[in-house]
């Protein structure tokens, strides 16, 4: 790997793990905004325009960020990728192109009337700005999981021209968009971008609970939350599974190495945690023998290819990372719908809000899905490796002729430096606008027993 | 080649994206230029009203960038990566700019500190002013031609960009977008500001012109084949004859107080600007200055006959909305700005 190639690939695997904290929690909270400022249309209760209020300024502040560090992905296709721009442009292009008019430009005009607009339009249409605002992000990350999807099972396409000039041509622009893996990734991005939105109104709500402060707004809160959450996470075993059959059929140099299972053809065991040793092509830890294999056949003595059965220069090369955020994310996933059902479960039994211990878990556990996201984004991208688009286009191919190694440090160790500040601005910002809290017209409000919401109890 | 009401497919894509660019520039112009003059403004007030002047609006003025390029990339795939990569670190700079500059929008206002809002005001003021120049820069650049080998590589260093075409084309899009936000902020704002802005927009207007006269026999001059079209079709001589009428009446609408007309007035000249520059370069769109068979036409750099034909429908559904939407929301926001509690 040449300095240009590593770089790039630093440069761009930094700058995009950075944007995608923001994106998902924009959806996630854009979709609890509309059901707070739905419940406050419908039943003219001001907590619920409180909460919406409040948090639609802590909306404004993720959403600005992720916008900006948004601008620099799609330029860095042209600046640093420039062969893959040129071998994918027809696919890609599109699809980046069909986000910005169909969704960003939906998004971004009615952000203003969302932020600005509380006085200048009636509570209809700014409720209405809420769902196209919060449309607009999913359709946004509808096209941007389709592109990324293409690059993972490409179709719907042909290969023109050799070499340096060749170039995938859409002829198929359906087959294209829905190409084998969209529709499994796309749900399981948006599920994973719901429970990053709603585990941080969680944490924010769980914290105030156990401070005592805002507590009627911070229940309402919470239960708003606790569903999104608890129906998400359920949804994440559905949507994961059915990624995991994508990745078995069309990629399996991906599955073996999701599983660190190197035998040729031989029944694959499924870990719970484990560590691959790459260079003896062993895979110790606790596991099931033959899960993998009745995951993927419902029989635990089918064979599935390993690595082995696939070219040297064709397999992933970082093994044990793309086992280990793999399981990392899977063992998430768990770990959330335990909580999630548990917390329902007390919620039925009214004693979820006394029982302080859980919210100091909720408090913290706004990470759990951060952190779940980003693992699984690199298992997908990780375990693609060395394809920059699956058994079409080398990573090292697809990089700019013009650019220099000396450049592209310079930028890295510039938006090193942006990155680093950008992010301790927002925690510091986040924090103050938590520690604000939401404005409380009427304080008869603050009762904790006095009032019980009709529509979630 | 397949056409559509008799134009080509890439020829299309060359004015969409033409159309786009224009937008960009008309749009988020006015907000760059606002940006570039905010530190003229001496009181608290008057900064937070220019700024909310902008506020509901330049998000979605950024739209027609992010739209612009994915076009491009999308059309003209070979273009896209040949520009962006041949001009590295100019775009670097440009991308750290627009971080800076959406980042000082939204955090200023989120502490009452005298330091944290002047830092950030000169943060918004630099970043504005250093994308208005970049883009000049670039484009600068474009106009002349760069160094492209007959099979299209980039054969010349970075330095070669900091040229003193280049560098005049950079103060004059900063002069434009200067006077341009200028002229907005007139028409939102009332009192005391008002009245230093008239002043501000008297002299960038004045600075615009020096740059625009400047310019104009600069690219006579030294850029020849960016006039060489008006040899052969003499009628387009109406075009360039067309922009100095409307520059003067810039003048003259500031002058007679007619901002709103002032203001027209500027996005035109924006406009009438890039499409001198597209017809100078159509059929081409990247210049090579050594060697005429590094030219890249808009043919070589085109997608798929199918992809352009599917685009070209999603931008007739998508464009309509777009405006909708742009339309509504300056709609939403009209008349003078009044500070409120959503205010930055």
């Amino acid at each position: 790997m040449d300095n240009v190639e590593l770089l790039s690939r630093i440069q761009f695997a930094f700058t995009i793990a950075f944007h995608y904290i923001y994106p998902p929690l924009s959806i996630g909270l854009g979709v609890c905004l509309v059901v707070m400022e739905g419940l406050y249309l419908k039943t003219k209760d001001k907590i619920y325009e409180e909460l919406t209020r409040f948090w639609v300024r802590i909306f404004a502040l993720i959403f600005g960020i992720g916008v900006a560090t948004g601008i620099v992905m799609e330029f860095e296709f042209g600046t640093n990728w420039a062969t893959y721009s040129r071998y994918v442009g027809d696919i890609f292009g599109s699809a980046l192109a069909a986000e910005g008019i169909f969704a960003f430009a939906l998004e971004s005009a009615f952000l203003g009337i969302l932020l600005f607009g509380w006085n200048k339009v009636s509570p209809r249409v700014h409720f209405l700005a809420t769902v196209l605002v919060a449309l607009g992000s999913i359709f946004s990350a509808l096209w941007i999981v389709v592109a990324n999807s293409w690059q993972q099972t490409p179709s719907g396409y042909r290969i023109e021209g050799t070499g340096m000039q060749a170039r995938a041509i859409v002829t198929d622009f359906w087959a294209m968009v829905f190409n084998p893996s969209s529709i499994e990734r796309y749900s399981h991005v948006l599920i994973g971008a719901l429970l990053a939105g709603s585990f941080l109104v969680l944490s924010v709500s769980a914290w105030y609970i156990l401070k005592k402060q805002y507590v009627v707004h911070s229940r309402a809160a919470f239960r708003i939350a606790l569903w999104v959450a608890a129906v998400s996470s359920l949804g994440q075993l559905f949507t994961g599974h059915q990624s995991a059959e994508v990745v078995t059929k069309y990629q399996p140099a991906k599955l073996a190495a999701m599983e660190g299972h190197f035998k040729k053809s031989a029944p694959a065991d499924m870990y719970l945690m484990g560590w691959v040793n790459a260079s003896e092509q062993k895979t110790m830890g606790l596991k099931i023998p033959g899960g993998l294999s009745f995951l993927v056949h419902q029989d635990f003595n089918a064979p599935i290819p390993g690595l082995n059965s696939i070219k040297a220069e064709n397999r992933p090369t970082a093994v044990n990372f793309v086992f280990q955020t793999y399981h990392l994310m899977v063992a998430i996933g768990m770990t959330l719908i335990a909580l999630t059902l548990f917390s329902l479960y007390l919620l039925y039994k009214k004693k979820l809000f006394e029982t302080r211990w859980l919210m100091s878990v909720f408090v913290f556990a706004v990470l759990l899905p951060q952190i779940a996201n980003q693992v699984g984004w690199y298992t997908a991208e990780v375990g693609r490796q060395p394809w920059v688009v699956y058994g079409l286009l080398r990573t090292s191919d697809a990089l700019s002729q013009a650019v220099k190694a000396e450049h592209v440090l310079a930028s890295l160790i510039l938006f090193t430096l942006v990155y680093v500040m950008l992010f301790a601005l927002f925690l510091y910002l986040l924090n103050k606008k938590i520690q604000h809290g939401p404005d409380v017209m009427d304080s008869d409000q603050e009762e904790p027993s006095s009032r019980m919401n009709p529509v979630l109890n | 080649m397949d056409t559509v009401l008799g134009i080509d497919l890439p020829t299309w894509w060359f004015l969409l994206i033409g159309a786009l660019i224009s937008g960009y520039g008309i749009l988020d112009g006015f907000d760059l230029g606002a940006g570039a003059v905010h530190l003229f403004f001496r009181k608290e007030e008057s900064r937070r009203i220019a700024l909310n002047a902008i506020g509901p609006v330049w998000d979605g003025n950024e739209v027609w960038l992010v739209i612009g390029a994915g076009s491009l990339f999308a059309a003209f795939p070979f273009v896209y990566g040949t520009i962006l990569s041949v001009f590295y670190l100019p775009f670097m700079l440009f991308l750290v700019a627009i971080i800076f500059r959406a980042i000082s929008i939204e955090f200023r206002s989120k502490e009452e500190m005298k330091w944290w809002r002047k830092m950030w005001d000169v943060s918004f003021c630099l970043s504005s002013i250093t994308i208005s120049l970049l883009l000049g820069l670039i484009l600068g650049n474009l106009i002349q031609g760069i160094p492209l080998n007959a099979n299209h590589e980039f054969v010349g260093r970075l330095r070669d960009f900091f040229n003193p075409y280049a560098l005049l084309i950079a103060v004059t899009v900063l002069s434009l977008f200067m006077m341009h936000g200028a002229m907005y902020l007139i028409m939102k704002t009332e009192d005391r500001i008002f009245t230093r802005l008239t002043i501000i927009a008297n002299n960038t207007s004045k600075f615009f012109i020096l740059c625009f006269m400047a310019t104009s026999l600069a690219t006579l001059i030294y850029v020849p084949h960016m006039t060489a079209i008006f040899k052969d079709h003499p009628a387009l001589f109406v075009l360039p004859v067309a922009a100095v009428l409307i520059v003067l009446n810039i003048r003259r609408s500031i002058e007679k107080r007619q901002y709103q007309r002032g203001f027209v007035s500027s996005a035109v000249t924006t406009a009438l600007l890039l499409i001198l520059f597209a017809m100078g370069l159509y059929p081409n769109l990247v210049l090579s200055n050594i060697d005429p068979r590094g030219h890249i036409s808009i043919y070589q750099a085109a997608s798929s006959e199918g992809s352009l034909r599917t685009m070209l429908l999603i931008a007739f559904i998508g464009m309509p909305l777009v405006a909708t939407y742009t339309i509504f929301m300056f709609w939403t926001f009209r008349g003078k700005v009044k500070l409120e509690e959503h205010s930055y």
